[in-house]
């Protein structure tokens, strides 16, 4: 692809997408229903949030390589601040959302100052500390802020009108697209700006950029909040799109979740991750549908009770990528461009 | 008097759990430095096959069927884990991350597999009368379950270190821990070890496994997970690669998370443990027992 026609290319697929709750066709074996019907418009926003959210994973994981084994923790806060600042608190959306961005900047920049004082596999284990603490406080429902198990669901009171009832899913269809534009945009600046190269730089040699005179540890502070920041943000549209908190996003199998998603789609690419957490939920919902379809009930045991777990599909096709195509769906779609390009001019030749 | 007795040795049965997976981690990562989140897996997996082994066989001789399950259980165990090192690992020996990546899927679809079969919601495991009751120990009650499992973490603790420090083996293991490079360059297939290492974790996690069924009376899913992360923080606090740090720390958790779930509020002492785990690794990276 041309790199002048690139952007072109994303704006004008940006708008089909905008222009998707207008269009009744429907795309069968896909989705069920026609493209505008609320269950599809449902599940492609659930795609957006999560593809936006693989791709803030991606800025600290696959970027300044970082592993981070508390992501799912920034996420978590997008969608409990939130939701605490509307039910417990009775704000109204703006400040909510407002609280949310502040405790969204905050609370990454205090634990990342802390945890990047270690690294590798330390730095992974205080993230993932970090990330348990916050699993317990929600669990544990101190003064009844978090709903503990059961969680928080959002009352019609506390939404604006527009946000609320089937009718309005395409309202939330386009907040969850332009939360994956706004995601894609700031990462696409971040890792093409000055720090972005040095994050690279740092994931390949890190004693380097510190012999260059450059501080690591500064550089990587910043990708660490900027991606928490893009995972909260994920989270607040997360909540608006389900109406209401469950404490699932705060465990540690939601990190590994997201490593799964990144990788599935591309470490170190953009849009590898956003296909990632678009294809990995899309299956994830999906699959949950298969596993109830008919053919499936007839089956043996032996084979419907594996088929009918969506995370053993998942995983097991994961290790697969993992031991045969370790650049995941990104690697593999280059690599077939690349075969491509070199059969051309075979036949373009008279 | 008697409730901080109970409580010492509950907490330290905990600890006793924490520690029969923490030594597998540690071992592994050690040698290979392969960080297993499949040791969770190998927990669960475990500990249903002996909860089935125990349900297929007639209850007349409780203590027989126990040990049975328990025999299987850590027959299971380290199966799997084998299996696992010479399918999913090996191939992998160049690529360290993508070892993690693999472990980490197993995980994911190994507890969604038994979640399938066995559902979500935990299954009892009948355990021999006697387990059920109580020993008086300075005026203190505790259940024997307890002590069991106090005693089989214990036992383990030992052959484990006669292990490493008497056999061939075990020597190779403690140098390729040490030195991994220099091991192959003697001419050793440190590969052999690996699977052993492997193996051994897999049988101590199983082990864990179907105890862990016999502490809380039941199977449950979700378990092998939760016990994965204590294990690693209790890995991490006692140093990697060492198991008689792991063997500390899985005392010093145990007790923490006991004394204040009690004597605090439910949930301080889990956090409390958290917090433990950041300190440690600020004021100390390497771990309470750093090696080399």
């Amino acid at each position: 692809m041309n790199a002048r026609l690139t952007p072109l290319v994303l704006l004008a697929g940006l708008f089909a997408l905008a222009a998707l709750p207008a269009l009744g066709f429907t795309l069968p074996g896909l989705f069920d229903g026609p493209l505008n019907s609320a269950g599809t418009l449902n599940l492609l926003a659930l795609c957006f949030i999560f593809g936006a959210l693989a791709l803030s994973y991606d800025l600290v994981f696959g970027y300044a390589g970082l592993l981070s084994f508390g992501h799912a923790l920034y996420f978590a806060a997008g969608v409990y601040v939130t939701a605490i600042g509307l039910v417990q608190w009775n704000l109204d959306l703006p400040r909510a959302l407002g609280l949310t961005a502040l405790v969204a900047f905050v609370l990454p920049l205090i634990v990342g100052a802390i945890s990047l004082r270690t690294r590798d596999i330390s730095f992974a284990m205080v993230t993932l500390a970090f990330a348990e603490a916050g699993s317990i406080f929600v669990l544990q429902n101190p003064w009844g802020a978090t709903g503990g198990e059961e969680g928080l669901a959002l009352g019609t009171a506390t939404l604006p009108a527009s946000l609320i009832g089937v009718a309005n899913t395409r309202n939330l269809y386009w907040l969850a697209l332009a939360l994956l534009a706004f995601a894609s945009a700031v990462g696409w600046w971040s890792v093409n700006s000055p720090p972005g190269r040095v994050w690279q730089a740092i994931r390949e040699n890190e004693r380097r950029v510190e012999v260059l005179g450059l501080n690591p540890y500064l550089y990587k502070l910043g990708a660490f909040v900027l991606s928490a920041f893009l995972a909260s943000c994920a989270g607040a549209v997360y909540l608006l799109v389900q109406g209401g908190a469950t404490p699932e996003v705060t465990t540690a199998s939601f990190t590994l979740v997201l490593l799964v998603m990144v990788v599935l789609g591309g470490v170190g690419t953009l849009w590898g991750a956003v296909l990632g957490g678009v294809v990995y939920e899309y299956l994830n919902v999906r699959l949950v549908e298969l596993s109830n379809a008919p053919v499936l009930q007839n089956l043996p045991p032996v084979l419907r009770v594996p088929l009918s777990e969506p995370l053993f599909i998942l995983g097991t096709l994961f290790i697969v990528l993992v031991l045969f195509l370790p650049g995941g769906l990104a690697g593999a779609i280059r690599s077939l461009r690349r075969a491509g390009y070199r059969s051309q001019p075979a036949t373009e030749t008279p | 008097m008697s409730t901080i007795l109970l409580l010492a040795i509950t907490g330290l049965g905990l600890g006793a759990l924490y520690f029969l997976v923490a030594s597998g981690l540690s071992l592994i990562w050690g040698l290979m430095r392969v960080l297993n989140f499949a040791h969770g897996a190998f927990f669960t997996l475990a500990a249903y096959t002996g909860w089935m082994v125990a349900a297929a066989l007639p209850s007349s001789a409780p203590w027989l069927v126990w040990l049975a399950a328990v025999v299987a259980a850590v027959v299971a165990g380290g199966a799997f884990a084998a299996l696992t090192e010479l399918i999913l690992v090996r191939p992998l020996y160049r690529r360290p991350v993508g070892q993690v990546l693999v472990t980490v899927g197993l995980a994911l679809a190994t507890i969604a597999l038994v979640q399938g079969s066995f559902g979500s919601d935990p299954r009892t495991f009948a355990i021999p009368d006697w387990m059920g009751r109580t020993t008086a120990i300075g005026g203190a009650a505790i259940p024997n379950t307890r002590l069991v499992t106090i005693g089989a973490a214990a036992a383990t603790l030992a052959g484990l270190l006669a292990f490493l420090q008497r056999t061939r083996y075990g020597l190779i293991v403690r140098a390729g821990v040490e030195n991994r490079d220099m091991v192959s360059a003697l001419g050793i297939d440190v590969g052999r070890a690996f699977t052993l290492v492997f193996t051994i974790g897999g049988m101590a996690a199983g082990l864990a496994g179907i105890l862990g069924a016999t502490y809380y009376g039941s199977v449950d899913p979700g378990r092998g997970t939760a016990m994965l992360i204590s294990a690693f923080i209790v890995v991490v606090i006692g140093g990697l690669g060492s198991i008689a740090g792991s063997a500390i720390a899985a005392i010093l958790v145990g007790l923490l998370q006991q004394f204040l779930n009690f004597y605090a509020a439910a949930g301080v002492g889990d956090f409390a443990v958290v917090i433990l785990l950041a300190v440690v690794l600020l004021v100390r990276p390497g771990g309470l027992l750093k090696l080399s």
